[in-house]
């Protein structure tokens, strides 16, 4: 039986893959931009990672691309495949057509090819809605930490999975309008820090910072973000919740 | 040249850089931080299963203090570690993991009652007692006698990278994102901050600081298969070795981590085993019992590494298309558990490989993780032989996990040293030493070299191929200075590495776009990176026994009497093919724990001549002071807190532990 196990399975021949990637380098702005064909062959396994790895060292050394982790961890590699927002490293070819579709993340700014200027935008949206615990008493680290209900540490690590990757931002109607907006991704930050009890920010605090329609109030709720998330966060609940909340302290 | 001035330059925004940043940062200092890439995308990020500290608080870690977190700490480092920092570290972790809880790390809490646990593949009863109700709580780790790993999920690094990283933004440090240090501004004794390139522009700019710190993480990267993310190449290592006056320490030790999913690398944490996973061979049979009857799946991690695969050798290997690789099996742990506690684990298993790993196993051969050598700093962080250059976490060799490094234990290092890193820079600065006394002229010749390089480089038209270089390097690496070495492949690794060395000043570019461009780039990484190989290589084939990692299957024993000494890699000349290498001995007179069998692995070490005398030295000094308590005792053997910034002496309270 083992030895059934031992023999490789006799695979059918690799497919030929066409990658189409939008080509543009805002420091050549005499180029325009352009869709560039690859073929690759497909390897069992393949992943976008390992695809375009493999178009840079034997095809174009010039093809810029951003990958970190390639574990589907840190958010860097986000692209829209076939026009959808998704995260390069963890798309496996082999879930695709044999024609795929490349292109940068709309909305970041570009610095080049398939590579978008995310973190800067996240920093600056950290700053705006001051995404770190607002603490008034001093914690002495000498003592024994306050204790937590355990259910509620991990509703916040439920919160806390954001990886900051942009999808959400991308697949949003209302970011393409107003670029000020702060997305799910800042109202899923806000949620965060509310839910929990270490941040002793009031309602009022954040109402003051998402009370508006650069905030909450400018969400279409059309779920675009809530399809694309890449760690399945509950954007539409926490979103829809946090609405009720600010809603409800705007009449007051 | 651009040149941008603060009194301290961070070079790394991992968890060490940003907790070191913000230390000098409280302290008054403009902090500046460098990073690849967003911060927050650094591989701190990816750290998985958790974060070792002696709290105490759950059933399983109950009579844990920092006395026991040391001696595992120094067992797992084969006695290579330097026990100063390893008390140090065992003193201040519990405060780092406090700390970050108020700073928002929802660290998963103990849950009073009853709940079965899976040890050693059976269920177990644990009841946790009402009073621990809500605090944190820990899982298992190899190496460890406690359960003492905290941990959130196994998302543990993201946590607590996000959490620090926000602080740094609260604190208003500026982090320069994808700025790449290329080379240190120094003067032969004084380190006056580095040269940097904009990885978005290819334009250098020069930053100039009072104190300058290295925190650009490990590099794994020199190795084909490795759980290290693909900015792991070593450079902040690389540019102090080319300094020709920093040594790197111990660059030989590198850890194999026993589960990276086969082919891909990719990590699953050892969580996995800590909550109960076992690994099966390609007949279903659970083979680590047969070797390890003691910690069976969790003894240290070179040890479960070295035993993977030499159960492979010995025919048991499960074979796919792409080679040989064992079983992890999670699914006794059960799919709640595993949707709850091990959620990057099933979201990798699923996109990665495509199975559900509370039904099916996971195939895992051991890979390249870590690395325990680096810039070789004092238990300050300062680094040997530039002054006002300093260096934290996995680039630094502070030397806290010797040999081999504990599960755990690195996550913990970041915050820990850089927390005293920190202090110790806003020190200097304070200091008369610390003033800025930089010339101009030295600034424009440091860039002007740097440019120079670059532009050698865009200008050569030589035959060779960099991804082909970069390619010969990690196949080497992963195959001839892998988990099992020997003196005959070591050597043939230090010449081929010599002959990619010549190779690599002979690469010619295809494409000679000005900007970002990711062909230069590497052309100019892989030369670097080439040195760091050559040390790791030349390391290890000088190391003729076996410690932690280090396994030479030529010379298997411990040999405390030639090799209790660090390894410091030089590179003076630029010419030159390989490392001048020096050594540091080991004071076994110094030692609280000297000396002795691991509890796990081979017992059969060759002593050093003044182990005895020091362990009738510990003995006594135990005797005497029976009747003290601990503190005290400690204190007489190894006095440490002496060292430690005045704010982190204090003693840590714990559940049942006398305040
Ligand atoms: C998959 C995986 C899982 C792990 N799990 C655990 C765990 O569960 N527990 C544990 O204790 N440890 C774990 N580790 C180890 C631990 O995560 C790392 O050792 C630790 O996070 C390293 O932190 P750091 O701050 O030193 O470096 P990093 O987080 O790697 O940060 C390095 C920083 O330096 C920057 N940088 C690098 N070079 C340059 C340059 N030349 N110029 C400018 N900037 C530069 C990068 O951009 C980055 O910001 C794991 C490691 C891996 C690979
Ligand atoms: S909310 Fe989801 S899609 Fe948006 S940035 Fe976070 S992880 Fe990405
Ligand atoms: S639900 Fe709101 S945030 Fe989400 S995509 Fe629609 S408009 Fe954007
Ligand atoms: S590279 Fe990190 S998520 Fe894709």
């Amino acid at each position: 039986m083992i030895s059934i196990f031992r023999r490789p399975a006799s695979s059918p021949p690799p497919r030929r893959l066409t990658l189409d990637i939008l080509r543009y380098n805002p420091a050549e702005p005499e180029r325009a931009p352009t869709l560039q064909a690859f073929t690759i062959d497909e390897a069992e396994g393949m992943t976008l990672f390992i695809a375009l790895n493999e178009i840079r060292a034997h095809q174009d050394p010039s093809l810029q691309f951003d990958f970190v982790c390639r574990a589907g961890i840190c958010g860097s590699c986000a692209m829209l495949v076939d026009g959808r927002p998704a995260l390069a490293c963890r798309t496996l070819t082999r879930d695709l057509n044999s024609h795929i579709t490349l292109a940068p993340l709309p909305f970041f700014e570009l610095i080049g090819d398939l590579s978008v200027n995310t973190g800067q935008w996240m920093r600056g949206t950290a700053e705006r809605l001051q995404t770190w615990i607002h603490a008034v008493d001093r914690v002495s680290i000498d003592e024994i930490e306050a204790p937590m209900a355990p259910e509620l540490a991990e509703a916040i690590y439920e919160l806390d999975r954001c990886i900051e990757c942009g999808c959400c931002i991308a697949a949003c109607g209302t970011a393409q309008m107003r670029p000020d907006f702060v997305g799910a991704v800042g109202l899923n930050k806000i949620a965060r820090f509310r839910l929990d009890p270490r941040d002793q920010r009031s309602d009022e605090d954040f109402y003051e910072l998402i009370g508006d329609d650069s905030g909450v109030f400018g969400c279409m709720s059309l779920l675009g973000c809530h399809d694309v998330c890449p760690k399945q966060l509950s954007l539409q609940t926490q979103i829809a919740f946090l609405r009720r909340k600010m809603a409800r302290l705007g009449f007051d | 040249m651009q040149i941008i001035h603060s009194d301290v330059l961070i070079i790394g925004g991992g968890l060490a850089g940003l907790r070191a940043g913000l230390a000098a940062r409280k302290r008054g200092q403009e902090v500046i931080i460098l990073s690849l890439v967003p911060p927050k995308r650094s591989h701190s990020a990816a750290a998985q299963g958790g974060m070792q500290a002696s709290l105490a608080n759950s059933t399983r870690g109950s009579g844990d203090n920092e006395d026991v977190h040391f001696e595992d700490t120094v067992r797992g480092s084969d006695w290579g570690n330097d026990q100063i920092v390893a008390r140090m570290f065992a003193h201040t972790a519990p405060k780092a993991v406090r700390e970050l809880a108020a700073w928002g790390v929802p660290w998963n809490r103990v849950q009073a009652g009853d709940h079965t646990a899976i040890i050693d593949g059976q269920p177990v009863t644990i009841s946790e007692s009402t009073t621990a109700h809500g605090l944190i709580t820990a899982r298992d780790f190899g190496g460890t006698k406690k359960w003492r790993t905290c941990y959130v999920s196994d998302g543990t690094g993201h946590a607590m990278l996000y959490a620090v990283s926000d602080q740094s933004i609260a604190a208003g440090i500026p982090v320069h994102e994808r700025m790449e240090a290329v080379s240190l501004i120094h003067d032969g004794s004084r380190c006056h901050g580095a040269i940097v390139r904009n990885l978005m522009t290819g334009e250098l700019v020069a930053y100039v600081a009072r104190a300058t710190c290295i925190a650009t993480g490990g590099f794994g990267r020199i190795y084909q298969s490795t759980t290290n993310a693909v900015i792991n190449e070593g450079i902040g290592a690389a540019i102090a070795l080319e300094t020709g006056i920093v040594p790197l320490a111990n660059m030989e030790a590198v850890q194999f981590h026993p589960t990276a999913i086969f082919p891909a690398g990719i990590l699953v944490t050892e969580g996995c085993r800590g909550d109960g996973g076992l690994l099966r061979d390609v007949d279903g049979h659970r083979f680590m019992p047969d070797y390890e009857p003691e910690k069976k799946e969790l003894a240290s991690r070179d040890v479960v590494s070295r035993r993977m695969e030499a159960h492979i050798q010995s025919g048991k290997g499960v074979r796919n298309r792409f080679g040989e690789h064992l079983w992890l099996d999670i699914t006794l742990l059960g799919e709640q558990h595993i949707n709850g506690k091990l959620r990057e684990v099933k979201e990798i298993c699923q996109h990665f490989l495509g199975i559900d790993p509370s039904r099916q196993w996971i195939p895992v051969r051991p890979a390249q993780h870590y690395s325990m050598g680096g810039i070789r700093t004092t238990p300050d962080g300062a680094v040997y032989g530039l002054q006002g250059l300093f260096s934290c976490g996995e680039a630094a060799c502070w030397d806290l996990h010797g040999f081999n490094r504990l599960g755990g234990n690195s996550v913990a290092e970041t915050v820990v040293s850089g927390m005293i890193v920190g202090e110790a820079i806003a020190d200097f600065c304070a200091s008369p030493a610390g003033e800025l006394t930089v010339s101009t002229a030295l600034i424009r010749d440091c860039g002007r070299q740097a440019a120079e390089e670059f532009s050698a480089i865009a200008r050569c038209s030589g035959p060779e191929n960099a991804s082909q270089l970069l390619r010969d390097m990690q196949q080497t690496m992963s195959q001839q200075v892998g988990i099992v070495r020997h003196g005959d492949a070591l050597q043939s690794a230090v010449d081929t590495l010599k002959s990619l060395i010549l190779r690599s000043r002979q690469i010619g570019l295809r494409c000679s776009r000005p900007g970002a461009n990711p062909e230069l780039l590497l052309a100019w990484r892989v030369r670097k990176m080439l040195k760091l190989a050559l040390c790791v290589a030349d390391g290890a084939l000088q190391r003729t026994e076996s410690r932690g990692a280090h396994f030479r299957s030529d010379h298997p024993q411990r040999n405390d009497a030639d090799w209790l000494k660090r390894t410091l890699a030089y590179w003076p000349d630029a010419e030159q093919t390989r490392p001048t290498l020096r050594y540091e001995a080991l004071d076994v007179l110094r030692m609280e724990l000297p000396p002795g069998w691991r509890g796990y692995g081979a017992r059969d070490a060759i002593d050093h001549p003044d182990t005895s005398r020091r362990q009738a030295e510990v003995d006594a000094l135990r005797q005497q002071l029976a009747s003290a308590d601990r503190n005290t005792r400690q204190a007489a053997l190894l006095a440490f807190r002496h060292h430690l910034p005045a704010h982190l002496r204090g003693d840590n309270a714990r559940l049942g532990e006398a305040p």
